[in-house]
């Protein structure tokens, strides 16, 4: 992925020394680095398909690299023969190359010039398979296709599904520019949603994966707007006077909470979507900021600094009294829930170093995920089990991915330029 | 808090009314503390303006020699009290404000870069709000006033230390065409 960024960079180089102008947006492609493996990670190897040789590799090596980075599983060295799906497999080879799982499978192209790929799954141990697809897409889509065939695999193996065909929202500074970004869930195929010569923060995704809304600071002052990914076009959800931030979508879409500063203080308020029918949620006399609902719907998290010290706390959705849900520290924000209602990530401060928490809301048994000391901005996979994060290695904006055990740590860094304010999108369907 | 702005309004009353009490010629000692009173920067720039700069002029806004081309207040950390240091130049405002009230003031509140984006969103905003809460006790319209927050996003000082950071801490106040 290093060196697909550097001949991106060297072909911009190029069109620079040129004259030409390079477009802007495709260049920041995200890299991936592990820095931290799962501990019980599964034996797989995953056998080249068969049919054309580079269409499959390309296609095996994504998925390879999804199962690898998951830090589920570690990769065994499948030979170089090609394996069709439809081949006899021989167990006790697997066996003995230490495999628990095995895939195989094939790429064809169809007579109208798109590709068939079909896959099988067997269980080594047990010696039985354990179920395959098929799908149909163009040259194109072939990327989308494999990490298909990775959410399958991943899910038949440990029962949570996969989120390798999910995306992330993420916002690029580079010197006086800002770009709203949509990536791939492994970092590839960055796009540029929004460019801007001022700040863009707090990008969030509507529960169907169709919009964000997020805080521009181009009118010299925070507004909520919300983008269609599909059409690029966006409205205004909240712009009155005073500052507009923090949103946060209602679990059907349909509403936004949001904070406000139009009656005095940072307030929270809950507007429609489309920017009409404003009311407020709640009354105090700090801070209330960084709304959040709960997965149900039912409750309101946030942060406030009405006890004296940056807390989290919630409300009832409805309306009612609020219950403060943090007290170790005197500095923890950005409460996000985990998509089961049963975890909060958040942002705890600890000797002066601001890191990424996980609190099981029952016991309220807190663990502290990281050894960073900037970190920012946690959002949870759509399954649960990873949360990316902001954080600064060597004085650099990178965002970071870290199992809910602690145990799996990735960087996703772009050259040259602070990334910031991660936000993983939902499941696609 | 409180007290600190009725005392900040009666400094402007008398500031606005150019009468300070005369001083009396009595010891050496009275003598000094009257020339501290006659030099309290709340009156200071109209009485000591070489060529009687006016100071309720458009020009006077980027006039250097003008207090009311200074536009910015500091804060300490986590903090958004304004300290008294700043209330001579927050008087000169709000007298500008009331003699020209078709002009508008942005007041951006802003904060160092540590800690949670939107907190900071919010904690900027209390800065901007105290420096607009000053203003209406002194006098200017909520009309003319708007408070907002730029957070963490706009450092003034890039770097990533105290001094920067003192530096980022920090309300500007921008006038129509300004912003």
């Amino acid at each position: 992925m290093r060196q697909t960024f550097s001949r991106l960079a060297l072909t911009s180089l190029a069109a620079a020394l040129l004259g030409l102008s390079a477009p802007a947006p495709a260049l920041a492609q995200l890299s991936i680095e592990i820095t931290g493996a799962g501990t019980n990670r599964m034996p797989i190897a995953v056998a080249d398909f068969a049919g054309d040789g580079i269409v499959s590799q390309a296609l095996t090596t994504v998925v390879r690299a999804d199962l690898e980075h998951s830090g589920q599983f570690s990769l065994v060295d499948p030979g170089t023969a090609p394996l069709a799906e439809t081949a006899p497999v021989s167990y006790p080879d697997w066996k003995t190359r230490g495999a628990d799982a095995l895939v195989t499978g094939s790429v064809t192209a169809t007579p109208d010039g798109r590709y068939e790929t079909r896959f099988l799954l067997y269980d080594v141990q047990k010696e039985a398979p354990l179920g395959g697809q098929a799908f149909i897409s163009s040259s194109a889509q072939l990327r989308a296709t494999a990490h298909r065939v990775s959410d399958f695999i991943y899910e038949k193996l440990t029962g949570v599904p996969g989120i390798f065909s999910t995306r992330i929202a993420y916002v690029v500074k580079s010197t006086g520019r800002y770009e709203l970004q949509i990536a791939d869930a492994d970092g590839a195929n960055a796009q540029t949603a929004l460019a801007s010569r001022e700040p863009i923060i707090s990008p969030t995704w509507s529960p169907d994966g169709t919009h964000l809304a997020y805080v521009s600071f181009e009118a010299k002052k925070p507004i909520v707007y919300v983008h269609s990914l599909a059409t690029g076009r966006r409205h205004v959800a909240a712009n009155f006077k005073g500052s507009n931030s923090a949103p946060a979508w209602s679990p059907d879409g349909k509403k936004l909470a949001v904070v406000l500063s139009k009656d005095g203080g940072s307030q929270m308020y809950l507007v429609n979507a489309d920017g009409s029918g404003v009311t407020r949620l709640a009354h105090s006399s700090g801070i209330d900021t960084e709304p959040r609902f709960s997965p149900d719907g039912q409750w309101i998290y946030f942060t406030s600094d009405r006890g004296g010290s940056p807390q989290i706390y919630r409300i009832p959705a409805a309306g009612g009294d609020a219950e403060r849900i943090t007290f170790q520290g005197n500095y923890n924000v950005t409460p996000r829930i985990s998509p089961d209602g049963k975890s909060m990530a958040y942002i705890a401060r600890n000797d002066g170093r601001f890191q990424v928490a996980l609190m099981d809301l029952a016991t309220k048994q807190t663990q502290i995920l990281t050894d960073s000391s900037r970190d920012e901005s946690p959002s949870f996979a759509p399954n649960g089990r990873t949360i990316i994060y902001a954080t600064e290695i060597g004085g650099r904006g990178v965002l970071a991915t870290v199992s809910i055990d602690g145990s799996v740590k990735q960087t996703l860094s772009v050259q040259a330029a602070d990334v910031r304010e991660p936000a993983w999108g939902p499941f696609v369907k | 808090m409180r007290k600190l702005l009725f005392a900040a309004a009666a400094s402007l009353i008398l500031a606005a009314c150019g009468s300070q009490p005369p001083a009396p010629e009595q010891t050496g000692a009275k003598v000094t503390d009257t020339t501290q009173s006659a030099v309290q920067p709340g009156a200071q720039t109209q009485a000591v303006s070489p060529d009687q700069l006016d100071m309720t002029s458009l020009a006077a806004l980027k006039d250097p020699r003008s207090i009311l081309s200074k536009r910015s207040v500091f804060f300490d950390f986590n903090q958004y009290v304004i300290k008294d240091e700043y209330k001579p130049l927050l008087e000169a405002h709000a007298r500008f404000l009331i003699a020209n009230p078709k002009m508008k003031m942005l007041i951006q509140g802003n904060t160092d870069e540590r800690g949670s984006r939107e907190y900071n969103v919010a904690l900027g905003q209390k800065r901007a709000d105290a420096v607009k809460k000053t203003l209406l006790l002194l006098g200017v319209k909520e009309a003319q006033l708007e408070s907002v927050s730029l957070g963490e996003e706009k450092p003034r000082n890039p770097g990533h230390d105290e001094a920067a950071w003192a530096e980022n801490r920090r309300d500007d106040m921008l006038y129509s065409g300004e912003y």
